[in-house]
Formats: structure tokens, C-alpha cells, sequence
């Protein structure tokens, strides 16, 4: 299977490794396996994976992850800077 | 859908069918298609499949009829609940990116069916793509149940439960397969061709003002031309960019359709140079292809499962200029072709 990777550094996923206790919830979470566990913590494996869901830091009770969360949709961005609200993009198949 | 009801401790459960049957195809069809759209829901709350008593499993999922008939048909010779929440219709995922899929509407729906009445456990087990919406420390703060990140396709909900609610490392990863792709260009392909229809008209009604010779022999003549080339600049980038995404050269989408509408545009090229030899008529579509089919292509981001919103607005503030300067540059040739054919003939 053809692995899919997007645009190369340009993701605003951060973690800080001090406060994690490396509870795992982060790797389990991520549809792209960016985040995995290294000696008890948790570690950016593949950031530019990152599709920035924002799964992870929502479900990181430590507060240990930030990421800018959206949708990568050109035409919610069209929308947005054409100052029209409602729906986005998300097509229905999206299951 | 067949739906008989079940009586439990909180009051009767509707139980449904884990069969499709006929009109749940073609509604799925439909949907699909966007013929019709309606909204394609079910009531939110508690259902039963099979036999389900109190130890029995419980999957939480949204009320977008699809997805709901994609779930029951997955629970097929199991006893299981299923608590839809309320996401207007949409599907978890996006419901789950606009918070609709989320902590509260979870809170609020396990008050509202008396779910602790007809479980004695608190496990919810929730689709993965859920997590971007729900916080399971915060579930299980609130309401003490303890939500379980299940597999992200309905489809490997039978194998997860079978292996003691335990997902292997690909029932964790999103996929975006030639089949899934394929599937998403309807929803590409209808509103494309609505705008090209648009563009057709004008440039064709214009083709026919300009032109040299008699309003309808211009129109038929470039008429055919613009229909042909705006066409193939949405089969370029609106079906042929997802079915090859993983083969075009780029990682940017818009770079991908570039590519795309590029050849698409030298096979128009090749093909009127051999056939009528008078090329002046394709000039511009040679620039025009190749930006309408970028534009196209770009806006398939919103379709995928990878791109990232900071990724998106970067590749934006390249590729709108350049698709935007490759379209007024169309433009100007195509009005300069019509001229110099009128110049031409006086
Ligand atoms: S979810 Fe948070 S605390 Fe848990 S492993 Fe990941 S970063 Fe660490
Ligand atoms: S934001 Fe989403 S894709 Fe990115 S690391 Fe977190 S869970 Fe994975």
C-alpha cells in the first residue's frame, strides 16, 4: 500500500515531553500513527503524517500535546477568506 | 429498515435489523449521488442488535443513516447495543471535527436513554475517528464510563470484539485506498460540472458574438472546442487526480492536478494537430486545462484523510496566484484567438 504523506515541516503538532506519563492514549488515537511510546513516553515518530485532527491533544490528559486542530480542506479555507460560513467540506462519505 | 421494539429496565429499545435490505442500498446509492438531498438520518438514542442483555457490548456511533446501516451491517450474529448521538446527520469523523461528535452530546445521550439502566458495565466502546471530538478522561470524569477507542472502520468491529476489544495496529490507521477514492468523486465531479456548464455557456455565447462568421457556425465550431476542453479539464482534475493521487508526481495537490491537466492538455493538443492541423483554437486551452485542472485537484484536500490544515493554506498561497494568473493569461489568448480568426476572414 502507497504510504500518503502531504507537505514536508509545516504541521503545528508540539509536545512537551515534560509533562507526558506516557499513558499511550496519543498513539492509540492517531489514524496515522505519527505518535508512539519510546521508554515510557510518548515521542513524534512520523510528524509529517500529522493530518493536525487534533485526536491526540484532546485525549492527552496530561495536557501534554498542542496542535492547531482544522480541517485540511482548500475549500473551508475558501470559504473562510470569503467570509462564508456553515458548511465546509467534509463530504458525506467521510465515515 | 425492519425495527420491532425490545423492552429493557430503561423502557423499549428499538432493535434493528443487522441486514440491509433493498431500499437500504438504494439509499446508500442515492446518497451517494446527492440525488435527492435529503437528509439521511436516524433518531438518536439507544438500539439493540441480537439478544443484547445487560454485560453486552455498547457502540456509540452518529446518526448519519449511512454510517448507522454501516454499523448494524457489521454486527451481523452479535448481541450488542448501539447508542447514536445526535451529529444533525453527519457522519462521525467530520461530526467529530465540528464538535458535534462530542463530550456533551455523549454526557447528554447517556442521561437520555437510561443507559445505566440497562447495562450493569461502563465501557463504551467509540469509533476511533470519534477521539477528535470526545475526550475519554473527561467521559470518564463526568459520567464514569470509560470510552474505548474501537476500530476506525465498521467493518473490523466483528474482529475487534473477538479478539477482546483489541484493535491491531491497521484497524488504527486510516486509509485512503483506490475504492475510497473512487467513491468520493461523485461528490467532486457534481459541483465541478455545474461551474463548467457555467463557463461553457458564456464562453460559447461569446464565441458566437465574436466570431467571424454567422452566430450559430461559431458557436458550433468553438462551441465544441470549449465543451471539450472544459470537460476534460474536470475529468483531469476531478476523477483522474484521486483515482492516481499516490502516482502523480508532487505531494501538493494542486501540483498533482497541474501535472494532470498538463498532459491532458498536450493530448487535446496532439490530437487537434493531427486531426484538423489548425491549432490556434487549442492555444488557449493548453494554459487553461492545466489551471482549472490544478484548482480541481486542490479542492479534493477536503476529500482526503491526510492533509493538514496548515499544509492546505501553504499550498494555497502558492497555487491560487499561479492558478488565478494561468486563467486571466487563458483568458487573453482565448479572446486574442478570436480575434486574430476574425482578422483573419476581413
Ligand atoms: S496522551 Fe499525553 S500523557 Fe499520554 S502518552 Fe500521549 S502525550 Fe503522554
Ligand atoms: S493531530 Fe491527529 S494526526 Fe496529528 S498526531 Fe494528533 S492524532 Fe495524529
Amino acid at each position: 500500500m502507497n504510504r500518503f504523506v502531504y507537505l514536508p515541516d509545516v504541521v503545528s503538532l508540539q509536545l512537551n515531553d515534560n509533562r507526558c506519563t506516557g499513558c499511550g492514549m496519543c498513539a492509540i488515537v492517531c489514524p496515522h500513527g505519527v505518535m508512539t511510546l519510546e521508554n515510557g513516553r510518548a515521542l513524534i515518530a512520523d510528524r509529517d503524517a500529522c493530518m493536525e485532527c487534533g485526536a491526540c491533544a484532546r485525549n492527552c490528559p496530561a495536557d501534554a500535546i498542542a496542535v492547531q486542530a482544522g480541517v485540511g480542506c482548500a475549500q473551508a479555507v475558501i470559504n473562510a477568506a470569503l467570509g462564508r460560513t456553515g458548511k465546509a467540506c467534509c463530504t458525506i462519505d467521510r465515515e | 429498515m425492519n425495527i420491532w421494539n425490545i423492552s429493557t429496565p430503561a423502557g423499549p429499545v428499538p432493535r434493528v435489523s443487522t441486514r440491509l435490505n433493498l431500499a437500504d442500498r438504494l439509499g446508500m446509492c442515492r446518497v451517494r449521488w446527492g440525488i435527492g438531498r435529503m437528509s439521511y438520518t436516524v433518531e438518536p438514542g439507544l438500539y439493540a442488535v441480537g439478544e443484547p442483555d445487560q454485560n453486552s457490548e455498547v457502540l456509540v456511533t452518529a446518526n448519519y443513516r449511512m454510517t448507522f446501516d454501516h454499523v448494524r451491517s457489521a454486527l451481523s450474529n452479535l448481541d450488542a447495543w448501539i447508542l447514536v448521538l445526535d451529529t444533525n446527520g453527519i457522519n462521525v469523523w467530520c461530526a467529530a471535527g465540528k464538535g458535534t461528535f462530542g463530550t456533551k452530546e455523549l454526557l447528554s445521550r447517556i442521561e437520555a436513554s437510561g443507559l445505566t439502566l440497562v447495562i450493569n458495565h461502563r465501557r463504551l466502546i467509540v469509533p476511533q475517528l470519534g477521539a477528535v471530538g470526545i475526550a475519554a478522561h473527561h467521559v470518564k470524569e463526568l459520567s464514569g464510563f470509560r470510552v474505548l477507542y474501537g476500530p476506525i472502520e465498521a467493518r473490523d468491529i466483528n474482529e475487534y470484539l473477538a479478539n477482546g476489544l483489541r484493535a491491531s495496529g491497521s484497524m488504527r490507521r486510516k486509509t485512503f485506498s483506490v475504492r475510497e477514492r473512487a467513491a468520493l468523486i461523485p461528490m467532486e465531479l457534481l459541483p465541478a460540472l455545474k461551474y463548467m456548464a457555467v463557463i461553457a455557456v458564456t464562453l460559447t455565447l461569446l464565441a458566437g458574438l465574436m466570431g467571424s462568421g454567422s452566430f450559430m457556425s461559431d458557436v458550433l465550431r468553438f462551441g465544441k472546442t470549449t465543451i471539450a476542453s472544459l470537460l476534460l479539464a474536470v475529468a483531469a482534475g476531478a476523477v483522474l487526480v484521486p483515482l492516481l493521487l499516490p502516482y502523480l508526481p508532487g505531494r501538493s495537490f494542486s501540483m498533482k492536478g497541474f501535472w494532470m491537466g498538463l498532459a491532458t492538455a498536450l493530448a487535446v493538443f496532439l490530437f487537434v494537430l493531427k486531426t484538423t492541423g489548425s491549432v490556434m483554437i487549442v492555444v488557449p486551452w493548453i494554459v487553461l486545462i492545466p489551471a482549472l485542472s490544478s484548482f480541481l485537484a486542490m479542492n479534493f484536500t477536503g476529500s482526503s484523510t491526510y492533509t493538514s490544515l496548515s499544509g492546505v493554506r501553504r499550498e494555497m498561497r502558492i497555487a491560487v496566484p499561479l492558478q488565478a494568473a494561468a486563467s486571466i493569461l487563458g483568458v487573453i489568448l482565448w479572446f486574442g484567438t478570436m480575434l486574430t480568426e476574425r482578422g483573419r476572414v476581413l
